[in-house]
């Protein structure tokens, strides 16, 4: 208990440090990019062996976006992408709490996972195709469809996004949000003037004081900054959403084994929730005569051994963060103050699009 | 047998084992050849690691992705620029903002640091007590700190475009900067701007004229009502002929925002006015080292020559005290422009928010884009450097005379 507070104290030193200035995070780039060139890791790296070796999951996520990945006032992060980096600490280290968390800005992540400052990438971020390939890594699968949103004070009377003619809007840089955002004035021919900030924050409270008419950002976030506002209900997100943001973990392109691993810790989680499987019925389930039961949960066949895993990883993943259900409902759902419906998140067979291959 | 004289032997092998090896000889010179071979590996070594890692890892490399389409848009540009141009565009527009911010800083910061000095240097009580409180409280606060202050409490307590603060209702002041009327050219513009060359040549000619004819002569000849007459005569009779230059297009309330006139962005005002008050309290003390460097005996000389205290300062003690302030000046121009990278912070749309920063994460292409950029500023600080040492070369030789 007490290492781990230690080691909460010790990223919420870095997590002010980075979010403080700017200058830093320059710096931060030029010191990737350098580590990008010099680092003499081969490309094959065995990210398994150096991730049980370390005995910590070295996790890129946001500088705090409620409900995806933020800390409380104790230094503890919580959200969906915190809890996949949980789930995978779970299966390859048996410990959900021996993850290292990196806050990175927009951008740099994508440089902090080119360079092997970390395993996983999972920061609410899009799926596109430049990313999946030009960047080195790969995406793994979707933990959240998302789509791209604007914010307005009420007191505008704004209703449509087609009335934002010749609006001021803050937008956070480094982002497919700033690309989507062109496009979208663009082809409604439409003027508007667009204020990039380093981080999300500044852009928010840029907003905020008045320097825009608009704040767009991922609809999920839109509703987790206007919880950062000081008068919520003065604002309103509008009907609009003008993009797809499918939004999922990314590791690097040369470890088959590794990018197997974390796709199918997100699969397992759906496919949990699609069985029933859940944090408080799991041990139950482990005595189920149900074939399918017994495969996914390792006490027939040894698919877990087959990723590298051990024959429980299903079983620990549910113990530490719960299926898919549970980590949307305790984060961005009902049971969270954001409060999203499910949506097109919800399971396949409800009415959603969440669909993951079998575990057989 | 015959006795042949001893040959010297060859000085221009002795000359070359002098420059290459020093003291040691040809021992040097082999110590040298292979330390240049091991820094040349090193550099080949990484060069080659960092090309084969980026294969390996299908990271696209290479200056291709200049010519793709930026796609995204940018709040102020100096020339013409929309999403659908290229990096290339982005960078020179971000380049171009990043200069025109130094540029201004650095004017200003000198202007206000010379004056701050001058009022820590005054007689007066008041005057220098509040010269000193200004170097003391402004250069002892972290200057993105100010930065943010400038932005965030200051300029955002303007009001909304839709309550502006009104100047004839031509001048408009809100949250979203200043907006001024724009001027548009009129077919009289480009006889205009000819009458004015030309008045400026021949005021410029004149001057010539009657410093040759005092320095040489002796012989003092008044050309200003001459000079007024090309300078404010040669454009009026041009305006006359061929009627107004330009014309201004006036801002109008529309939508959200104003639309029409011309408008600075309040991220450019808040980086701009941080920057240069914040260099400005540096600058001062630099000055003051400066003046104070002088003998006090050239100020007394100036005042028993009755001459008064603003003419001695100008004419006999900064002309002396440059020499001292022109090197760490130069460091402060450096400075005031690598600060300009704050920017970020409050959304200006500088080299690294835009290029170093959007770009790069668009593209991916960290080591290409960070390294460009680091040339960038790399260059405009060697180009500073060459034109202060420049004018610290010309003022040393004009003391020397």
């Amino acid at each position: 208990m007490a290492r781990e507070r230690e080691a909460i104290t010790k990223q919420n030193v870095q997590r002010t440090t980075l979010k403080g200035l700017p200058m830093k995070r320059v710096s931060l780039a030029v010191l990737l990019a350098a580590a990008a060139a010099l680092s003499v890791q081969s490309a094959s790296a065995q990210t398994l062996k150096t991730v049980k070796d370390r005995g910590q999951l070295s996790c890129g996520v946001s500088q705090g976006l409620p409900g995806f990945s933020s800390p409380d006032d104790k230094g503890n992060w919580t959200g969906i992408d915190v809890d996949v980096c949980r789930a995978i600490a779970a299966v390859v280290l048996d410990d959900p709490t021996k993850v290292k968390f990196v806050p990175l800005s927009a951008k740099d992540r994508f440089t902090a996972l080119q360079s092997g400052e970390i395993d996983v990438l999972s920061r609410n971020t899009t799926w596109t195709v430049s990313r999946d390939t030009s960047l080195g890594a790969n995406f793994t699968g979707v933990t959240y469809y998302d789509g791209q949103g604007f914010m307005v004070k009420k007191s505008l009377k704004v209703n449509s996004a087609l009335e934002l003619n010749s609006a001021s809007v803050c937008v956070q840089t480094g982002t497919t949000t700033e690309q989507n955002l062109a496009d979208f004035f663009k082809g409604n021919n439409m003027k508007y003037e667009v204020i990039a900030f380093g981080s999300i924050d500044e852009a928010v409270k840029a907003y905020e004081s008045g320097r825009c008419d608009v704040f767009t950002d991922d609809a999920s976030g839109l509703y987790a900054s206007r919880l950062k506002l000081a008068n919520p209900a003065d604002h309103i997100v509008l009907p609009e959403i003008i993009s797809k943001e499918p939004l999922g973990p990314m590791v690097r392109h040369g470890d088959d084994q590794w990018f197997d691993i974390v796709k199918w810790t997100l699969f397992a989680m759906i496919n949990a929730e699609e069985l029933g499987i859940t944090q408080k019925n799991v041990d139950t389930m482990l005595k189920s005569d149900k074939p399918e039961m017994k495969r996914v949960l390792g006490t027939d066949g040894n698919l877990g051994e087959q990723l590298g895993l051990t024959k429980d990883w299903v079983v620990r993943i549910v113990k530490a963060v719960g299926n898919y259900g549970e980590t949307f409902e305790r984060n961005v759902g009902a049971g969270s103050p954001l409060g999203i419906a499910r949506g097109v998140n919800n399971l396949w067979n409800k009415g959603g699009i969440q669909y993951a291959p079998p575990i057989r | 047998m015959s006795i042949a004289p001893r040959k010297p032997p060859l000085q221009f092998a002795l000359r070359l084992k002098r420059a290459l090896g020093g003291k040691t000889g040809w021992n040097g010179l082999a110590a040298q050849i292979a330390f240049a071979a091991i820094l040349a590996w090193i550099a080949y070594e990484i060069v080659a690691n960092a090309r084969t890692n980026l294969e390996t890892q299908h990271i696209a490399s290479g200056f291709g992705f200049l010519n793709y389409n930026a796609g995204f848009d940018v709040n102020q540009s100096l020339i013409a620029y929309n999403n659908s141009d290229t990096y290339w565009r982005v960078f020179f527009v971000g380049l171009l903002n990043t200069i025109l911010v130094s540029v201004i800083g650095i004017v200003f910061a000198t202007v206000i640091g010379f004056v701050v000095a001058l009022c820590r240097l005054s007689p007066n009580w008041l005057l220098s007590r509040i010269g000193g409180i200004y170097v003391e409280i402004v250069r002892n606060l972290p200057v993105l700190f100010q930065i943010l202050f400038w932005y965030l409490a200051v300029l955002a307590a303007l009001p909304a475009p839709r309550q502006s603060i009104s100047i004839f209702s031509t001048f408009f002041l809100n949250n979203r900067g200043l907006i001024v009327p724009q001027p548009v050219s009129e077919p009289g513009l480009y006889p205009f701007l000819a009458a004015l060359a030309v008045g400026i040549v021949v005021a410029l000619g004149l001057r010539h004229h009657a410093r040759r004819a005092l320095f040489q002569r002796g012989q003092m000849i008044r050309i200003w009502p001459y000079v007024l007459g090309c300078l404010v005569g040669l454009p009026l009779v041009s305006m006359l002929m061929f009627g107004w230059p330009l014309k201004f297009e006036l801002p109008q309330l529309k939508g959200f925002n104003f639309a029409g006139g011309a408008r600075v962005i309040p991220e450019f005002v808040a980086l701009t006015v941080a920057l240069s008050t914040y260099t400005a309290a540096f600058i001062a003390e630099i000055v003051r080292a400066g003046v104070m460097s002088v003998h006090k005996g050239q100020m007394e000389a100036g005042s028993s020559l009755g001459l008064s205290r603003a003419a001695t300062l100008r004419l006999i003690v900064v002309p002396q005290a440059m020499r001292v302030i022109v090197p760490p000046l130069t460091s402060q121009y450096l400075n005031l422009t690598k600060n300009s990278s704050l920017a970020v912070a409050i959304g200006y749309p500088d080299l690294v928010s835009v290029f170093a920063g959007t770009a790069v994460s668009q593209t991916g292409q960290a080591i290409e884009i960070i390294a460009m950029t680091m040339g960038v500023y790399l260059l405009l600080s060697l180009a500073t450097s060459a034109l202060m040492s420049v004018y610290g070369w010309r003022i040393n030789r004009s003391m020397a005379a």
